[in-house]
């Protein structure tokens, strides 16, 4: 009899795995990174200008001041394709600022003409050393920062249209 | 000729690397301290790689933030809790024991044990 139980042992633990690595297939696990300093306060950080005539980033501006900090490229595709969204925002009063990665002065200042410029101050940040501070993985993604400089969300790639609304509201509500 | 020329400024406007994603660090026990650092640390827009085998630009970055923090004198261990503390347990390829990853250092002693017995089981029969 007991021999007999042990027989189905090995199909029993088949079963087991195949359908452990079925579920795995069919829902992948996420791998988003995401950054663990949300609900925390934002790091300091002073980042020189990248542009003339804008300010550069820096931490300490932000207190009592809500705002969407994004973390962007010129040489970034996607961040090209939020730029509207970001625009949408500027238009409904919400302040944006930004991190510009490994980026120049001239190929930010030609972004700009062509996406348009929703951005209150732009910090040059060359290494990622502020970026990598932020817990950010790439370009881009936006922080909402509260008036008292704790970061509220952090929304990774880029913004779209169905996104507005919701990320205008946070700024709002977290003033 | 005249369309290399329209990829010039292309190619001039890309940003090098920072200073110390490719060069080594003077001092060689501080270089082998990073460098063991690196090598646990994933890359995180390449994340089968680790940021020591990684040429993505990001990786560079990361390479250059151990190495300065190391040369400024800080310990292997603090740079890396301090990017734990940013991208959580996955930017290391070295998890630390916690409820989620006991089961990596129990399976192959329990596996053992269940070999052990296995063993034992069979040679009594033969006895």
């Amino acid at each position: 009899m007991r021999g007999r139980f042990l027989l189905w042992v090995p199909l029993v633990g088949f079963v087991l795995l195949f359908v452990l690595i079925a579920v795995g297939l069919w829902r992948p696990a996420e791998r988003t990174v995401r950054s663990r300093l949300v609900g925390t306060a934002l790091p300091a950080f002073a980042l020189k200008p990248i542009v003339a005539g804008k300010p550069g980033a820096a931490s300490v501006a932000f207190v009592g001041r809500p705002h969407l900090l994004n973390v962007f490229a010129s040489w970034c595709v996607p961040c090209a394709a939020e730029a509207p969204q970001l625009m949408r925002l500027k238009a409904m009063g919400v302040a944006v600022d930004a991190i510009a990665v490994r980026d120049t002065p001239a190929a930010v200042a030609g972004f700009l003409q062509r996406n348009g410029d929703p951005y209150d101050r732009i910090g040059d940040d060359p290494t990622s050393a502020v970026q990598l501070s932020l817990g950010s993985s790439g370009v881009p993604e936006t922080f909402v920062v509260d008036g008292r400089g704790v970061i509220v969300e952090q929304h990774v790639g880029d913004i779209r249209a169905e996104d507005v609304e919701r990320l205008a509201a946070l700024v709002r509500a977290s003033r | 000729m005249r369309r290399l020329l329209v990829l010039l400024p292309l190619l001039v406007a890309a940003t090098p690397p920072a200073p110390l994603a490719y060069r080594q660090l003077d001092d060689p026990a501080k270089e082998a301290e990073a460098r063991g650092l690196m090598q646990t640390l994933r890359c995180l827009v390449c994340q089968g790689q680790s940021i020591a085998d990684s040429d993505a630009d990001m990786a560079g970055d990361m390479r250059a933030l151990v190495r300065q923090r190391i040369a400024h004198g800080e310990s292997a261990a603090s740079v890396r809790e301090w990017l734990v503390a940013r991208y959580g347990d996955y930017v290391t390829y070295d998890p630390p024991l916690s409820a989620l990853t006991w089961p990596l250092w129990a399976a192959p002693v329990v596996l053992l044990l269940i070999g052990a017995l296995v063993a034992r089981a069979s040679f009594r029969k033969r006895a």
